[in-house]
């Protein structure tokens, strides 16, 4: 190997040499290249996979009938494809998990960044990766038996599967991605912005919130768009500690069902593949990609779009 | 004239408010260490009584004082496993690509779209792809390659998006002596630019990995949540895995079995510890050493 690094003094022959050597260069290149290009081929296949059983399901219901149609029944006749109680179920969890996560979340991210010593940050930063690092079946475990029972001592009237614990929790999960994500956005904001504003005699809030927070805009919607994002799409939360009964309310304290959970719903029973209940999977699996797609797609564009460049 | 020097009512408020917005901030961040701290607590103090030797070596049982996470361990040991070998490779060398052949194009930007967007796609998707691609379409049926290579699919952006950061780091000087030397740019790579960002690799990949190995939702979408009383010798068995037992036994209404579940919560965070606490030492070394 140690050989084909240094060149070798030209004799009859080299110019193969040379040619095998820039061959081999470029076969390795088209392999690396070939893994790189791997994730389109990840995200082209969800979309066929997705879109290939969605229209087999839409052949049977009316794509207006499942978006729109206030029942969600599909395992039980008569059945009915409103997808409304799901999303209505998930769009509870990611509200109440907001409530949790944004404002803990850009509080310590502002903490971490504006006011913590190094020693300080040295103990939060790991926290908030051990945090963001705990498995969500675990989140669930502490949803269904520490969470939701603190909430029956003082609302007695809770169900024990209900949507209040599991939007904590979720907050919770989310908590560690806004702090992390805003933290590195308010810590984009040069140093010279705060010095000006100190020198116009502004207090640390003010050169917070007037400054460095507006400087910061674009990193942290950006941040709330994909923690939002990740609470549609968490899982596991939700299947333990919100229950599995499709239902449009508003009331936090009721047993729900979200999409992600409908979907491991489905998986755990024996559905055979090609009836109209396995189908459902991909319709709504369809359905969640495509809002969290939207989400993603937005948070790198409002990234780009809005990014204050500061030299 | 001392009215001019005392501090306004204006002046006090606005301090007060600094104050109590600092205040405010701390509190909410120390909040988040309580809240670790209580999920710790809980789960240690629920599942401590079930936590013995005999709890790691028996299989999982339909009564709770024989039930055991043994299976489950091995089918998470082979899991990661093959995860890692499949992943890891392909990761490295996606990123390696990106970060030093790549030019700006149409196509690389939207390689660079692809893998921003992978990286939030919910995990459930991943294994409603698992269950189409591979379960169905491979026919390589509910076994751990069918798992792992879903995990590897899930995992992947992360390690692309780690490596290619720890590739960034190394000083183009380096890769400027080596060209300088005559070395060819993958010489180049292979000899210098690799070693150089290697620590970075393993931490990301580290922490990769200690994601794959709590993802629950993705191997119930393939079928892994199964009675399984014996462990896996190939990747073609089924398997189960810690997460999925844990779920298992916390979907039962039982007192016991939620026990069960938090001490099988408390090796799961364990060794998930470990993993965080190996690939946090390797990431202060390697800095140490840069500096």
């Amino acid at each position: 190997m140690s050989a084909e690094s240094w060149p070798a003094p030209r004799a009859p022959g080299t110019l193969d040499r040379k040619h095998s050597r820039r061959w081999r260069e470029e076969a390795i290149k088209g392999v690396l290249f070939v893994c790189a290009v791997l994730s389109v081929i990840v995200t082209a296949a969800i979309i066929a996979v997705l879109a290939g059983e969605a229209v087999a399901f839409f052949r049977h219901v009316p794509v207006w009938d499942f978006l729109f149609g206030t029942r969600w029944t599909p395992l039980l006749e008569p059945r009915s494809f409103g997808i409304l109680p799901l999303v209505g179920g998930t769009f509870m969890i990611v509200v109440g998990a907001a409530l949790i996560g944004v404002p803990i979340g850009l509080a310590s991210a502002v903490y971490m960044s504006e006011y913590a010593s190094t020693r300080a940050r040295s103990i939060v930063k790991p926290i908030l990766e051990i945090l963001a690092g705990i498995p969500t079946v675990v989140y669930g475990y502490f949803a269904l038996t520490f969470v939701t029972p603190l909430f029956r001592v003082v609302l007695p009237q809770t169900n024990i599967f209900n949507a209040a614990s599991a939007a904590v929790v979720v907050g919770i999960m989310i908590l560690p991605m806004v702090a992390s994500l805003c933290d590195d956005a308010l810590r984009a904001v040069p140093e010279s912005l705060r010095d000006g504003a100190y020198a116009l005699g502004a207090t640390p809030f003010e050169v917070s919130t007037r400054v460095v927070i507006p400087g910061a805009l674009s990193g942290i919607v950006a941040s709330f768009v994909l923690a939002l994002s990740r609470a549609v799409g968490e899982t596991m939360a939700v299947t333990i500690a919100a229950g599995a009964t499709p239902k449009l309310t508003v009331n936090p304290l009721e047993s729900i069902q979200t999409m992600t959970a409908y979907i491991v719903q489905v998986s755990l029973g024996d559905t055979p593949a090609g009836t109209v209940e396995y189908q459902t999977l991909f319709a709504v699996g369809a359905l969640l990609f495509a809002i969290t797609l939207t989400a993603n797609l937005a948070a790198i564009r409002i990234l780009r779009r809005f990014r204050e460049v500061y030299e | 004239m001392t009215a001019l020097l005392a501090p306004s009512d204006n002046l006090r408020r606005r301090k007060r408010w600094a104050s109590a917005f600092r205040t405010l901030c701390a509190a909410l961040t120390w909040f988040c260490l309580v809240l670790l701290a209580v999920l710790l607590v809980h789960a240690t103090r629920e599942g401590l009584p079930w936590l013995d030797v005999q709890f790691l070596r028996e299989f999982p049982s339909r009564f709770p004082e024989r039930a055991g996470i043994k299976s489950a361990l091995w089918g998470t040991l082979w899991l990661i496993g093959l995860t890692a070998v499949i992943s890891i490779p392909v990761g490295v060398a996606g990123a390696i690509y990106l970060e030093e052949y790549a030019k700006r194009s149409r196509l690389n930007a939207i390689i660079d779209v692809s893998i921003a967007n992978l990286a939030g796609v919910p995990s459930i998707v991943y294994g409603i792809l698992g269950l189409a691609i591979f379960v169905r379409f491979l026919a390589l049926g509910r076994s751990v390659l069918a798992g792992a290579l879903t995990m590897s699919l899930l995992i992947l952006p992360i390690i692309i998006i780690s490596a290619r950061e720890a590739l960034r780091a190394v000083p183009n000087s380096i890769r400027g002596a080596s060209y300088a030397l005559g070395a060819t740019q993958w010489l180049t790579i292979r000899h210098h630019v690799l070693p150089a960002a290697l620590p970075g690799i393993l931490t990301g990949t580290i922490l990769a990995l200690s994601r794959a190995i709590g993802e629950t939702a993705p191997l119930i979408m393939i079928g892994a949540l199964t009675y399984v009383a014996f462990t896996p010798t190939g990747p073609m068995d089924a398997f189960t895995a810690l997460p999925i037992q844990i779920f298992n036994w916390v979907s039962r209404p039982q007192q016991e079995f939620h026990e069960l579940a938090a001490a099988g919560i408390v090796v799961l965070l364990t060794i998930l510890l470990l993993m965080n606490a190996t690939a946090v030492i390797m990431r202060q070394r390697a800095q140490r050493n840069r500096s």
